[in-house]
């Protein structure tokens, strides 16, 4: 497999070698023109982005090929270039692992003249590409990635975080649901860190809505079979069964749920993190019923609704708040570095905290001195299969969570940047 | 109410249970491998990707072709042993006079390269396929709920695993099967197509596989990534029954899948480990494993 990986890395590299050429020629003979036009406001004359995610592994289908393609409609929307310079867009899969992460990140800014890395699923590699891009005083736009210390004690002046966070996902479910009546909780928990996180942040809005922990079960990642957690779960006498786990983890432990019949016997399912893809992967039969959040549906409005089938045309499927997300990222880029007149990091990172975020993905966004883009959260119940009138009609509105709610603020955050 | 160790003696029998049914994946997934390297001496690393084949196949069919999970039940096993036809006649044939660690690589590249083909065909996130309509449903047993689908699951694998000892160890086929393996010059001495032999046996393996995978389909997501999380613990059970050990391998399938269960309960943080300990335990007393010929 390495050697693969190889094989496509050094025809990557030569493809955008040429592309470099085919770019410096354009550029000089460009330059020749109007001398001077583009130089000085856009470093190297050309803006490059590159979507750093899981393209491969188990996260692939949470943003993956999907957020490249959202990326490239973005930059389409804004007319493929900025301040006269060419917009350029690279994607790389960093395999879930934080050192190839930090690796490709390091050679986009050094050798690749990259000026902003987006999306950066899995929260380990979003927290060393943020380090590094501080460093190299560079942009990091994070959708992908679920860690609220993006923002928190990790925070950068040159870091954002853009679609989710693991505070708004427990608040948005575990605030919400209590307030429906789902009082008793029992929390089946991927033993890890991430598990661990979103499974203490949401017991604590669960207990101070008034609510309480009847029991939880830490299981391995990767479990794969759920039905002894499951069991356990539906003989707690819990009313809300909450999954603070992620991937083939949340698919598995949402379907056998079915097969123990979990929702029908009354108690509620809550995921943590689980979004449209996940849901389509296991259809409506074995998810109705599930209450979730996401910050994205592409039902929503009109707007959402013309982004969505845009998308849809591309890639085949709608996309979720990953995707969704990383659309949004991009197009407020090339709209700070606009503001800005030059793509210089500084200049740039501050019309990102000072412009209002409206577009496809967000309603009534902004971005937070920490860096945190805060906009409206939902709450959606899964539709049962009779409910459902058309391909990717999945989700009902149950509640919509503002983001000056949803979202930490900046004294809470812990970031030092604050002061 | 009778409790074990703070446990209600019913949730226990329900846990039980549970770990009897994924025992019985282990058992089948394992008798495939045990037959595989028993006769073949082949370490079968793309056991796991035979079984997501075999998930696969089943979703191909109902999903292109309408067909449902009963003939699914038969017809994906048969396109699963197919392509271990082709794997043993192109690849494994050639290697069988090397070392054994070249197998276990072989068939370790095949296992990466088809996962790949079908993590880029199908994503990660998996396909849904429904439980057939007759086992929708579950029984109300008093002190669990017990999925109608997952009951037939245990039956079916009892079944699958009794036939094929029965074939290997008491017909005339398993006896060819058996001295080849003893001494295959000999054999093939006395008129029997060895190379035959060997090709169908790695066909029933990777069918054995294929068919696990078919019966998973309603329970696990259909996912390219399914084969991968679950050959590890199939391996442990081969090596802890005794690599090569047909009964070995059945007993401890579903022995460890009742040790898993019990570990969930009472401490679910090692559950996925327990195997490996218990692994490295009889490696030490019975370096050839429970069943296994010193």
């Amino acid at each position: 497999m390495a050697g693969i990986v190889t094989i496509r890395a050094r025809i990557r590299r030569i493809a955008m070698a040429a592309a470099a050429v085919s770019a410096l020629v354009a550029h000089g003979a460009h330059a020749q023109e109007k001398p001077g036009a583009v130089a000085g406001k856009i470093s190297d004359g050309v803006v490059r982005i590159g979507v750093l995610n899981d393209q491969s592994g188990v996260y692939a289908d949470f943003g993956g090929k999907g957020s490249v393609a959202a990326a490239r409609l973005a930059i389409e929307d804004f007319g493929g270039k900025v301040l006269g310079a060419p917009v350029e867009l690279i994607d790389a899969d960093h395999q879930n692992k934080a050192d190839i992460a930090a690796g490709i990140a390091r050679r986009w800014y050094d050798a690749d003249k990259v000026d902003a890395i987006v999306e950066l699923t899995s929260s380990s590699a979003a927290l060393a590409v943020q380090q590094l891009t501080r460093e190299k005083k560079r942009i990091n736009i994070v959708t992908g990635a679920a860690t609220s210390e993006l923002t928190g004690k990790q925070c950068s002046p040159y870091g954002f975080h853009w679609a989710f966070d693991t505070h708004a996902m427990a608040k948005a479910v575990g605030g919400a649901l209590v307030e429906q009546g789902g009082k008793d909780w029992f929390f089946l928990t991927a033993d890890y860190a991430f598990g661990h996180s979103l499974e203490e942040q949401t017991a604590k809005f669960v207990k101070s809505k008034g609510g309480n922990v009847v029991g939880q079960v830490r299981h391995p990642l990767n479990a794969s079979d759920f039905s002894s957690f499951l069991l356990q779960a539906q003989n707690s006498g819990a009313k809300v069964i909450g999954l603070a786990n992620a991937g083939m983890d949340t698919s598995n432990a949402i379907k056998q749920a079915a097969e123990f019949g979990i929702v029908q016997g009354g108690q509620r399912l809550a995921s943590l993190l689980v979004t449209l893809s996940e849901v389509h992967g296991l259809g409506l039969p074995a998810a109705n019923g599930l209450v979730l959040s996401e910050g994205f549906y592409w039902d929503l409005d009109d707007k959402a609704r013309a982004f969505g089938q845009r998308y849809q045309k591309v890639t085949g499927r709608m996309p979720n708040m990953i995707q969704a997300g990383t659309y949004s990222a991009v197009l407020q880029y090339l709209k700070a570095i606009e503001a800005a007149g030059t793509d210089d990091a500084d200049a740039v990172a501050a019309k990102l905290r000072a412009m209002p975020v409206e577009d496809a993905f967000s309603r009534n966004g902004k971005v937070l001195a920490n860096g945190r883009m805060i906009h409206d959260m939902y709450l959606f119940e899964v539709k049962k299969p009779s409910e459902s009138k058309q391909a990717f009609d999945y989700y009902k509105l149950l509640a919509t969570i503002p983001g000056s709610q949803a979202f930490m603020t900046v004294e809470e955050s812990g970031c030092p940047l604050a002061n | 109410m009778v409790t074990v160790f703070g446990i209600s003696l019913p949730a226990l029998m329900g846990q039980l249970l549970i770990g009897l049914i994924n025992g019985s994946f282990y058992a089948m997934l394992s008798l495939g491998l045990a037959v595989i390297f028993g006769m073949l001496r082949v370490i079968n690393f793309a056991h796991g990707a035979q079984y997501m084949l075999g998930a696969f196949f089943a979703w191909f069919l109902l999903r292109y072709a309408g067909i449902g999970f009963w003939p699914a039940l038969v017809l994906a096993p048969l396109g699963v042993a197919l392509v271990g036809v082709v794997i043993e006649k192109v690849l494994l044939s050639r290697i069988y006079n090397l070392d054994h660690l070249y197998g276990l690589l072989l068939t370790f590249g095949l296992a990466l390269v088809i996962e790949g083909l079908f993590r880029h065909w199908y994503g990660t996130s998996g396909q849904p396929y429904s439980i057939p309509s007759t086992f929708q449903g579950a029984f109300n047993l008093g002190f669990m709920i017990l999925p109608k689908y997952r009951a037939f699951v245990i039956v079916a694998s009892v079944i699958v695993c009794l036939t094929t000892w029965l074939l290997i160890e008491k017909t005339k086929f398993g006896a060819y099967l058996r001295a080849a393996t003893e001494n295959p010059t000999l054999v093939q001495a006395f008129g029997v197509n060895v190379p035959r032999l060997l090709t169908l046996t790695y066909a029933i393996g990777a069918g054995l596989a294929g068919l696990a995978g078919v019966l998973a389909a309603p329970v696990y997501q259909v996912s390219p990534l399914m084969g991968q999380n679950i050959v590890i613990i199939v391996f442990a059970v081969v090596v802890i029954g005794g690599m090569g050990s047909i009964m070995g391998a059945v007993v401890t399938g579903y022995v460890l899948g009742l040790v898993e269960g019990l570990t969930k309960v009472f401490y679910p943080e090692a559950s996925s480990t327990v195997i490996f300990v218990i692994m490295v335990l009889v490696l030490l007393v019975r370096p050839a494993g429970l069943f296994g010929k010193e």
